[in-house]
């Protein structure tokens, strides 16, 4: 469903920020992506919905490979992925309704069909009540769970989070995780990198740790941290 | 489309200040073409009415038979440069004379001019080269005394036109060039205000062509107000003139003027495509 394969990408002036990253999300699985700032984490989900192309190795997502993808087919591989951000990325000059149905109508769905779904999705994320408001005249958690309404209308496979929870309160925090954990319940991947340990203590769900662009530890596979322990210790011995 | 247009009434609802600013930039950069379209015009106008007085003449000997001078004015009139033949008997030329050079009308006694064959060439037939061939040809008719035309007169008319279709054509291209660099800002200035939605229509799965198209609509509509407003200016600044000067000059002929406008409506089309492409290659 999505697999990365020693995938490393250089950016010009910033150089390496990630460095040879294998992973692979099975369909239905919830996975928490976690690590200190500029350890990649962002990197990582930009490459997954094909945002930034790898320097090197391979990105699959449902079927698309990262290296024949043709800039116009980019599109397509979106509309298979929903896509949540820290700060909501919703368009300030149209209601929660409109910022959901502009998702369905720039995929060009039937007209007709438009309202109903996306009154179905607000009533799923709880804003059926708010579907006329305009982003500023709602909180940070009501913003974002129209973003993820909008993330979920196109029917994805799986909901890509990038840190879905970074700026709202606890509160908030927990309804948006909550709503995360049911539509991952219903059949969707969520793939989330979060800084919130509380989240991740109080789920089972796979967490992958990285740090300065790898991977060092992932909750589904302990080899991993050994490797990577093993790979510091060479490093170590080699440069004293 | 549909979907396209609400995008461009939206873009315009929200930044009503900046869609005015674009058609108010495209119009002026336009409206500098326009004056200067308008100086061109009127030049090659003037130049266009002297030429129409190049003009061969053929002096006929005495005594020439009038078949002959029938016959040989059927020729010329046949020539491809020729436009017009006129046949100008002697007296003829004399009540000419008199009538051009009133003061000295008593010099002329009947007799002492000749008759003679006057030729107008066609407009693209005016160069110095051709009017001296024509001449040339003209002259070799037994009966043809003489052939005048004033040689450098028309000379210096053709250099003077020369010099005036380069210099139009250096000054327009520049004009142009300007005007396209002004609006293409003006338009990237649009498309970098509207960056975050363009950065969320692609998230949501819009193709390139989606997210161009209402910019194009946008780009092509800003053009043909711009260049409606334009000709408005334009014209309003050929009627100052008119009025200033105390008579009326020349204008576009509706061709042109349309052509003007079509043109600001191709410049604000490839301008939106160019800058929304560059953006999209960018992001």
């Amino acid at each position: 469903m999505i697999r990365l394969t020693h995938v490393s990408k250089v950016y010009p002036r910033t150089g390496r920020v990630l460095d040879d990253v294998s992973l692979h999300v099975a369909k239905g699985e919830f996975v928490f992506l976690t690590g200190p700032s500029g350890s990649g984490k962002s990197t990582l989900l930009k490459l997954v919905f094909m945002e930034e192309r790898p320097s090197a190795g391979e990105v699959r997502v449902s079927g698309a490979n990262s290296a024949s993808l043709r800039r116009g087919d980019v599109a397509r591989v979106r509309r298979k992925l929903g896509v949540v951000f820290q700060d909501f990325r919703l368009l300030d000059d149209r209601t929660a309704h409109a910022n959901v149905a502009f998702a369905l109508e720039v995929t060009g769905a039937p007209t007709a069909a438009i309202p109903g779904k996306v009154n179905r999705l607000l009533t799923q994320v709880g804003l059926a009540s708010k579907a006329q408001a305009y982003p500023r005249e709602l909180s940070g958690g009501e913003q974002q769970r129209v973003a993820i309404a909008r993330a979920l209308v196109n029917d994805p496979f799986v909901l890509v989070a990038d840190e879905p929870t970074g700026n709202l309160d606890d509160r908030a925090t927990r309804g948006v995780f909550q709503l995360l954990r049911e539509i991952n319940a219903a059949g969707t991947a969520v793939v989330m990198a979060t800084h919130n340990l509380e989240l991740m203590r109080r789920s089972d769900y796979r967490t992958i740790e990285m740090l300065h662009g790898r991977i060092v530890a992932d909750s589904a596979d302990p080899s991993v941290a050994e490797r990577e322990a093993a790979r510091r210790a060479e490093a170590e011995t080699v440069t004293p | 489309m549909k979907l396209a247009l609400r995008e461009v009434l939206l873009a315009v609802r929200r930044a009503p200040l900046l869609s005015a600013l674009g058609v108010v930039t495209i119009a002026f950069s336009l409206f500098a073409c326009g004056l200067f379209g308008l100086v061109a015009v009127n030049i090659r106008d003037a130049l266009r009415r002297v030429e129409e007085r190049v003009e061969i003449r053929a002096f006929i000997a005495d005594a020439t038979p009038v078949e002959a001078v029938a016959a040989a004015m059927g020729d010329i009139a046949a020539f491809p440069e020729v436009a017009h033949v006129d046949y100008v008997s002697p007296d003829s030329a004399l009540t000419r004379a008199r009538r051009e050079l009133g003061e000295f009308a008593d010099v002329f006694e009947p007799g002492v001019l000749p008759g003679s064959i006057d030729i107008r060439l066609k407009p693209d037939f005016r160069d110095p080269r051709t009017v001296k061939a024509v001449a040339g040809r003209v002259a070799s008719y037994t009966f043809v005394d003489d052939v005048r035309y004033g040689e450098d007169w028309v000379t210096k008319l053709y250099q003077l036109r020369t010099i005036a279709t380069i210099v139009g054509l250096v000054l327009g291209v520049a004009f142009a060039a300007v005007a396209t660099i002004i609006i293409g800002t003006t338009i990237r200035m649009a498309v970098l205000a509207r960056e975050r939605e363009i950065a969320i229509m692609r998230l949501v799965g819009a193709t390139d062509a989606f997210v161009r198209l209402p910019f194009l609509i946008e780009g092509f509509t800003k053009g043909i107000l711009g260049g409606f407003l334009a000709l408005l200016l334009t014209w309003i600044a050929s009627a100052l003139i008119d009025q200033a000067l105390g008579f009326p000059t020349a204008f576009f002929a509706p061709g042109v003027a349309a052509l003007g406008v079509l043109g600001g409506a191709a410049i604000g089309l490839v301008g939106s495509a160019v800058s929304v492409s560059r953006h999209l290659r960018r992001v």
